[in-house]
């Protein structure tokens, strides 16, 4: 048996798939901003994939902060440095973990529902009839979905580092001793606009990603309920770790300096 | 018997297709001229979707080209596919119902979103498709999910029709309804082609419905169109495969690929 034909087939296979990202891609942007622009829609997405995953984002990130001050407490507890606790929180909540968990919980909510969505759509031929109905369905359906994930997710961020640093702040005061007045000073004197705004642009394009990714395999599943999960899955999968990786190279080029 | 000095209303020459190492369209030659109602029969996987799919440009031909009204659409993109996806209405198998909009607007979908006409006056038009096809304006307000199989046939034949087409594909419209639905759906195809005049091509594999509603059969086998004539010389074809495939026996020269 040969052994370089798996292998030749799993390169051609990854090439194949990479390419028709590329083009989908592409073609999803340039349908931006072609007309027409499917306002009501866009709203509509806004609605369901943003406004829908504030309880969500924001549990989250409220037992997020609360670890967060519990684990720095006891790290700089064993240096005498437990002062910092409110500096540390708002800078990690603002610049990292704010930004990722929300990216993570959108991706699971959000590129889950798309893909689960389009790929009804396509297994049941109603993408087929959208472009017999004069309709371009990469801008009636793939436009407002990653226009409003582009624009919601960051606001996302900015309310999901609100409420961690709240959390921060509740397990401080009640648990830890902190001087409520005091801890707000702290936080509020420390933080920068920098920080906020560097988690704000990551936020940008991991909704990018998490949207393109749930359309992406949405749009591309085969055959019936079996290939809609499994576009689900791949959906929720790949753009989680797109995101994490992503969230690393951002990191590097916003500290750069 | 149509004029053959006019265009014809679709032509291809040609059109091959394949997936991967399966071919699938293996080199289609078909004419049809303006007001024909043709019907394609064949197996399972013979390629009639994809003949279909391939005039309206959802899959690309890897070789041949395609004509409508004369006008070459193989490789038509931008205005141009839009011109000529106006020219089409398709009912499609499972009626493909857009499950997140009430019926009334399925049935605006194409003059709402493909040529901008006003909500209230696409409502009316709506309302007076689906009365074409027997169903009330109460049904209108209805979702899709609501409605039977045969109920979904006819909302996507209301589609269809709704942006006045000059050319209607069917494709398998009487599959998984009963019979007696089946022939309601028949009867309101036939009826709907001779108000509006239109060009007609049907796929199906149900005989008496291939019957019904066409005046000329061709049969797809392995890629090629075997067979093509009037539907009264069905019967006195004869090719053994479509005197097989009529009579559906399983004995002859079409052997179904099953593997044991």
């Amino acid at each position: 048996m040969n052994i370089f034909a798996p292998i030749g087939r799993v390169c051609l296979t990854f090439l194949a798939q990479t390419g028709r990202l590329v083009v989908f891609t592409l073609n999803a942007l340039t349908s931006c901003v072609r007309l027409p622009i499917y306002w009501w829609l866009i709203g509509q997405q806004m609605m369901r994939i943003g406004y829908f995953s504030l309880p969500v984002v924001g549990l989250t990130a409220f037992f997020t902060g609360g670890a967060l001050a519990l684990q720095i407490y006891v790290g700089s507890n064993r240096f005498g440095a437990e002062s910092f606790v409110p500096n540390i929180v708002v800078l990690g909540i603002t610049r990292e973990l704010g930004p990722v968990i929300a990216g993570l919980m959108f991706a699971g909510r959000v590129a889950a529902a798309i893909a689960a969505e389009i790929g009804t759509m396509r297994v049941t031929e109603q993408i087929d009839a959208l472009t017999t109905l004069s309709t371009n369905p990469v801008k009636y359906l793939v436009v407002p979905r990653l226009v409003a994930a582009v624009v919601t997710l960051p606001l996302l961020v900015l309310v999901a580092d609100a409420i961690g640093v709240f959390g921060g702040y509740v397990v401080s005061t009640e648990s830890l001793n902190f001087n409520g007045a005091v801890y707000v000073k702290n936080t509020v004197d420390f933080v920068t606009r920098g920080d906020v705004t560097s988690g704000v642009i990551k936020a940008a394009a991991f909704g990018f990603i998490i949207a393109l990714m749930g359309c992406y395999n949405g749009f591309h599943s085969r055959g019936g309920a079996q290939g809609v999960g499994a576009a689900t899955t791949n959906a929720v999968v790949s753009s989680s770790i797109l995101v994490l990786a992503a969230n690393y190279f951002l990191t590097s080029i916003l500290f750069q300096r | 018997m149509p004029d053959k000095s006019r265009t014809p209303k679709i032509e291809l020459r040609g059109i091959k297709k394949r997936f991967g190492p399966k071919v699938v369209l293996d080199g289609i030659d078909l004419t049809i001229e303006p007001g024909t109602s043709l019907v394609i029969i064949g197996g399972s996987g013979s390629g009639k979707s994809v003949t279909i799919k391939c005039i309206l440009g959802i899959l690309r031909p890897d070789a041949g080209r395609i004509f409508v009204d004369g006008v070459e659409v193989t490789h038509a993109h931008g205005r141009a596919r839009d011109t000529m996806l106006r020219k089409f209405g398709m009912l499609f198998q499972g009626a493909a119902l857009f499950d997140s909009l009430p019926v009334w607007e399925n049935v605006a979908f194409g003059l709402i979103q493909g040529r901008g006409v006003a909500r209230r006056r696409a409502r009316d038009i709506a309302i007076e498709k689906l009365a074409k096809v027997g169903l009330g304006p109460e049904v209108g307000d209805l979702s899709p999910a609501e409605l039977s199989g045969g109920m979904q046939k006819r909302v996507g034949l209301a589609r269809a029709i709704a942006a006045d087409p000059e050319i209607i594909f069917f494709d398998e419209p009487t599959t998984g309804l009963d019979p007696i639905m089946a022939d309601v759906i028949n009867d309101l195809i036939v009826s709907t082609v001779k108000d509006l005049g239109v060009t007609t091509l049907s796929i199906t594999h149900d005989m008496a419905s291939a019957r019904k509603i066409a005046n000329r059969i061709a049969m797809l086998y392995q890629g090629k169109i075997i067979w093509d004539g009037p539907t009264s010389d069905i019967d006195r074809s004869g090719n053994p495969y479509v005197e097989q495939f009529i009579h559906g026996r399983a004995e002859g020269p079409i052997k179904m690929e099953v593997r044991r």
